[in-house]
């Protein structure tokens, strides 16, 4: 009962002490700006983009061009706006470069009876207006062309007409398309978030333990706390705070879209599949997440203990953050060649089966047990290393030396010991 | 409530930090840890916390092993001061008081009055890296003793202090004692030893050299100092029988002598030969005794 009191004051103090830094409070709210900037990213660009359409003068030598052409100007959502020029060439050249509008079409009907034009403007590559009437002006080319020709619409709309091409998997357990989709999108999600918490709070995790070594607060903690409890308390309190700024982020990030899920849902959402997926990738993106997380939370509070100043944590930190990059390199990798050797063997490998693991989980069709091995082998290496951590931080919390080798380790885990 | 160390060995690879100690340290009292650097007295102390396993031996309290079940009623000030230096003095001692289960509520009401008793209530709410080390050390010794302990370990509680805050802070232990808390104390200054421990043991090199009540460890020691101011040359006394050091200062000579019987005998040899302005027995102080079991002073 009181080891357990104990545990939830240490946790307790972790959470508040931490959520309260201004630190956490800024990254924070910078994320949650983030994430409504890209939610409302088309507002926003909306906001700063000039209302009013772009204002382009015609001169028609044609007498029959500019209706159609206007026409299609005004079915496009574009915003250029065409008007008829009552003057003479020289006077509609001299009125862009008074920047009265922003360029001066010259419209004509050649030798061919096809339309051709001239594009005058200040600066050519300024807007893309040029390429847009361009488009407009080719397709009612070609409408010219083909009415010449004596094609009727029927028979065009036949020749545009994308090719159909279907893909069928012979294998009745194969993931489907879509399916495979879906789960390259959440497989996406996990890789970010789990590599994002590893080195956020695990970089979290290793400077709170160094802080409270190099204040030399540690010796009356461990005297109060037993180092095991207050290793693990560390661990967990770091991670609600993890969970409660992903948890926000996420609450405003759904909220938003919510709120925006016309524009939304036909883009970037179906590519993700949030829609509709089995509930047990969700349990495993769960489970890989929370064991991923101990994993490397584990191993970040041991690196913490090692050292007696804040900048050496940083730098003993480095082989934790190389091996979560090289799980997210092969996830990269493996997100295109899910079935290959690397991805495989790497499924098992404790620092990468959290990302790898889940890949295949989410793309393939893999048995059961391969996925019960690979989360057995990575509850016994969290409790092997909690196990070696716990005897580390014990000797390591009491170690001061200049020095912040690997060799640390065994100076550790010796003076944990009875001799 | 005796705390037992009973043939305590710590070994750090091929070195001893601690070689068979065994001390007994009475219920309600002060009991002094003597010894220089490297003694071994920090290590002690760990060994008692069970922040180290001792490599042999038996430490109990009461009877029984000390574990974290234990630590509300343990108070230990580290050698290492050592806080958050983020943190208001206030939610310090909330965290570090709760961790010794108090509730936040009496930790603000007795850290009021300890503050008060400091002459600094106005440190409340600063934050720790403000305040001056002194000042950190006055906290940190708050720290440690708030939850009223039974038994509290103090590492070198009065380094690095001024002598008004040395004088401060002893009154604080001596009251402390008198309301029944069982107090271990390392210092490397012997004056503190001598005028607070009614026990004392002194460590050299991890071994004991000499441990028992104050008294006793003087009574024991037999040999006394002896101050003679005289106006004659007192330069015969260095091969007088039963004088062990003999040593020149301003207007005479201070002597070691083997027994209070020898001042009697030099007393007698004085007489006739002029005139004596001062002639003082005087208790061995624990340095001379140091320094005779050692063979060598530290300071």
């Amino acid at each position: 009962m009181r080891l357990m009191n104990k545990f939830w004051i240490i946790l307790g103090h972790t959470y508040m002490t931490r959520i309260k830094t201004k630190s956490f409070i800024i990254t924070t709210l910078l994320s949650l700006l983030l994430i409504i900037g890209l939610v409302n990213i088309q507002s926003i660009i909306d906001m700063f983009s000039n209302d009013k359409a772009d204002q382009i003068v015609v001169i028609d030598d044609s007498n029959e061009l500019f209706e159609p052409l206007n026409e299609l100007v005004e079915q496009s959502n574009e915003k250029v706006e065409l008007t008829s020029y009552n003057g003479t060439v020289e006077e509609a050249k001299q009125a862009v470069q008074n920047e009265e509008y922003k360029a001066f079409i010259n419209l004509s009907i050649n030798k061919k009876q096809l339309p051709e034009a001239t594009y005058y403007a200040n600066n050519v590559s300024e807007t893309g207006n040029q390429l847009f009437i361009e488009q407009q002006l080719q397709q009612l080319k070609v409408s010219y062309a083909t009415e010449q020709a004596e094609i009727d619409a029927a028979t065009l709309a036949e020749i545009n007409a994308p090719v159909s091409f279907q893909t069928v998997a012979l294998d009745k357990t194969a993931k489907t398309d879509e399916e495979l989709n879906q789960a390259r999108g959440i497989v996406y999600v996990m890789m970010f978030v789990l590599y994002m918490a590893v080195i956020m709070y695990g970089n979290m995790i290793a400077t709170d333990v160094a802080t409270e070594k190099s204040s030399r607060v540690m010796e009356i903690l461990i005297s109060s706390a037993s180092p095991v409890t207050h290793m693990f308390a560390k661990i967990i309190g770091i991670a609600l705070l993890g969970l409660t700024q992903i948890g926000l982020l996420l609450v405003v990030g759904y909220t938003q879209i919510r709120s925006k899920q016309d524009e939304l849902t036909e883009g970037v959402f179906t590519y993700f599949g949030i829609g509709d997926m089995s509930i047990s990738i969700y349990v495993y993106a769960i489970v890989f997440f929370i064991l991923g997380y101990l994993l490397y939370g584990t191993l970040a509070a041991m690196l913490g203990s090692l050292v007696s100043r804040i900048e050496d944590a940083q730098q003993l930190i480095m082989p934790m953050t190389f091996l979560i990059m090289i799980a997210f390199f092969i996830a990269i990798y493996g997100l295109s060649m899910p079935e290959s050797s690397l991805v495989q063997i790497t499924s098992f490998i404790p620092f990468f089966s959290p990302i790898i693991m889940f890949l295949r989980v989410g793309m393939l069709d893999i048995p059961v047990w391969e996925v019960a091995l690979s989360i057995g082998i990575l509850v016994a290496t969290i409790v092997l290393l909690a196990l070696l951590g716990a005897k580390v931080y014990k000797g390591g919390v009491l170690m001061y030396g200049r020095s912040s080798s690997l060799k640390d380790f065994k100076k550790a885990i010796a003076l944990s010991k009875k001799e | 409530m005796t705390l037992k160390i009973e043939d305590v060995t710590k070994r750090f690879g091929s070195h001893t930090a601690v070689d068979a100690l065994s001390l007994e340290i009475p219920e309600k009292e002060m009991f002094g840890f003597l010894g220089g650097n490297g003694a071994g007295k920090t290590t002690t102390f760990r060994m008692i916390l069970g922040l180290l396993d001792r490599t042999e031996g038996n430490i109990s309290w009461n009877g029984e092993a000390i574990h974290y079940d234990k630590s509300h009623l343990i108070g230990y000030l580290p050698e290492e001061r050592g806080l958050y230096p983020k943190l208001t003095v206030k939610d310090q001692l909330i965290y570090l008081g709760k961790l010794r289960g108090m509730k936040k509520i009496e930790v603000v009401d007795k850290l009021t009055g300890w503050l008060e008793r400091f002459k600094i209530p106005e440190y409340m709410n600063k934050k720790v890296e403000e305040l001056s080390k002194g000042n950190q050390q006055k906290i940190q010794f708050i720290s440690s003793i708030i939850h009223q302990p039974k038994l509290v370990i103090l590492d070198e509680p009065f380094s690095g202090l001024d002598p008004v805050n040395v004088e401060m802070l002893k009154e604080a232990v001596i009251d402390l004692k008198d309301k029944g808390t069982s107090i271990v104390f390392s210092s490397h200054r012997m004056e503190h030893v001598e005028e607070l421990c009614e026990h004392l043991c002194i460590l050299h090199k991890g071994k004991q050299v000499v441990q028992g009540s104050l008294q006793d460890i003087k009574r024991s020691y037999g040999r006394k100092n002896l101050i003679i101011h005289a106006s004659f040359p007192l330069d015969f006394l260095q091969s007088f029988p039963g004088v062990v050091t003999y040593k020149n200062v301003m207007e005479g000579c201070r002597l070691q002598i083997e027994s209070e019987a020898i001042s009697q005998d030099i007393f007698q040899a004085l007489q006739g030969k002029g005139f004596i302005r001062k002639f003082e027995l005087e208790e061995p102080s624990l340095n001379d005794i140091f320094i005779e079991k050692v063979g060598a002073s530290y300071e």
